[in-house]
């Protein structure tokens, strides 16, 4: 059953692209997503795949191939960070609008200028409306598990949308750590074969694909993704159970640690949720109710879970990796929208963290722990950890 | 005209067309915003805005001019302008809305 090696998150990804074996990928190098689809290519050249690797001559080229493979009917896979999903964003609203179920691992990397290549979240904030489903890992385990999952969810016809898998740059994406993989012929199984209802290559029963649609018709078709992506909710945790019944790991939309006792509470995402948990283990040693909720699955957004599990919490401090300049930054915006209607409910704090690459510490986020039990932040003001 | 149109629970999704020519069928009557209305009264069957209709809207029948097929009319009007007896007249759309 399975083995275990040492993998980086983007060999992770490489690998759970290596068992999936899509039809057709269509790629770009950019740091730091380039080891994904360097490692791919290898696999591609040595016949351990059956692959159409496409090399265009940019991320909009890309994600373009991508549209037109997966229309066509084929499964279809491609990876990004940064810049490259940015000039990829005309298309990745067309992949959703279109709703075409391509998985594509981004490596979370700073938008430019000025130019950096470490990680924040500002690259996949900047597509959070375009109707793409947003799972964030915390390490290359998840980068890998959520792959396969992603992949079952986006074609799951009450579904068919496509899904970002984040990772962290560098942080995650080139971290080595162990990484448990299931037997190839396991993933083959449970992932079955991709059989879309209307292709392009069906000359029995020609359609047309992407054509004018205006106000008569282009809202219900608005409508129609609001449902799909609400059908997510629905869908997530039953192929979320049956990935863990091979794994024997578990992948609930948000994850909770020492969340029962805990009077304060750190929401965040992806790595810093690794580091949020080393702290409150230290704090809670030192008897401090203290815990960290984990979203996993950002779009789209688990609300109701949410606003459960924090309404009766002393305080909640929301660290995001991201800024959203003249407003509050967007996980902390989701955090106050889910708890806006609740009667009781606890102050929410803003935090950014992290951005081009700065790294949380847990002094950072044992600053934030300790200023929630004296109540020493406002609310209406946003802090910068580790800003000069 | 809107009434016709379909929900979103009973369309292809994403935009798909499953029927090839089906433009054939497409109402572009839906663009209009002003409704021509005809005054039959005082018309006199000059043809004028049967003639200069850009649509070939305007609904003639045994050398009589009927009105107009609102499937197709895009309101624009020159209708309206061109008739010598001033018997057409065009009607915000919203007004004929259900």
């Amino acid at each position: 059953m399975g083995k275990r090696l040492a993998l980086t998150g983007d060999m992770a990804a490489a690998e759970s692209m290596r068992q999936i074996n899509p039809d057709v990928v269509a790629a770009y190098p950019i740091t730091p997503q380039t080891e994904i689809m360097m490692t791919f290519s290898q696999f591609v050249a040595d016949g351990l795949v059956d692959t159409e690797l496409v090399r265009v001559d940019s991320e909009h080229s890309a994600m373009s191939a991508c549209v037109g493979s997966a229309a066509a009917g084929a499964r279809t896979m491609t990876a990004t960070a940064a810049n490259g999903l940015a000039l990829m964003h005309e298309v990745v609203y067309i992949a959703a609008s279109t709703r075409l179920p391509i998985v594509m691992p981004v490596v979370n990397r700073a938008l430019s200028a000025p130019i950096n290549i470490h990680c924040d979240h500002s690259d996949t904030m900047a597509e959070r409306d375009s109707g793409w489903i947003q799972i964030f890992s915390q390490d290359p385990q998840e980068v890998y598990d959520h792959i396969l999952l992603a992949l079952k969810l986006s074609e799951h016809p009450d579904v068919l949308l496509p899904t970002m898998v984040n990772q962290d740059g560098f942080i995650t994406s080139h971290g080595v750590e162990p990484v448990e993989i299931l037997d190839d012929s396991v993933v083959k199984t449970w992932i079955g074969d991709y059989k879309p209802k209307h292709t392009l290559l069906d000359f029995e029963n020609p359609i047309t694909v992407g054509p004018l649609d205006l106000y008569d018709y282009y809202f219900e078709h608005k409508r129609q993704q609001v449902d799909a992506i609400d059908n997510a909710f629905k869908i997530y945790p039953q192929v979320a159970k049956e990935l863990s019944k091979l794994t024997k790991r578990e992948y609930p939309m948000i994850e909770q640690y020492n969340i029962e006792k805990a009077d304060h509470v750190i929401v965040t995402m992806a790595s810093a949720a690794g580091t949020t948990r080393y702290v409150v283990d230290q704090l809670t040693e030192k008897g401090e109710k203290v815990g960290l909720l984990k979203i996993r699955l950002f779009r789209p957004f688990p609300a109701d879970q949410i606003v459960n599990i924090l309404k009766g919490k002393k305080s909640v401090a929301v660290l995001d990796r991201s800024a959203s300049f003249g407003s509050f930054p967007p996980l902390a915006e989701e955090i106050r929208n889910a708890l806006y209607d609740e009667k009781t409910k606890p102050p929410v704090y803003s935090f950014v963290f992290g951005l081009g690459g700065r790294d949380l510490l847990p002094s950072h986020v044992e600053h934030v722990f300790k200023g929630l039990a004296k109540g020493s932040f406002n609310t209406k003001t946003i802090e910068y950890l580790g800003v000069r | 005209m809107k009434s016709k149109l379909k929900g979103y629970k009973e369309i292809p999704i994403g935009g798909l067309i499953l029927d090839a020519g089906n433009a054939k069928t497409y109402k572009t009557g839906g663009w209009r915003s002003k409704r021509p209305i005809l005054d039959k009264s005082n018309c006199i069957n000059c043809y004028f805005c049967w003639f200069y209709c850009p649509d070939n809207s305007v609904d003639v029948k045994d050398k009589d001019v009927k009105g107009f097929k609102l499937d197709y009319c895009k309101g624009c009007g020159i209708c309206a302008v061109v008739c010598p007896k001033k018997c057409i007249k065009m009607e915000d759309e919203d007004k004929f809305e259900e």
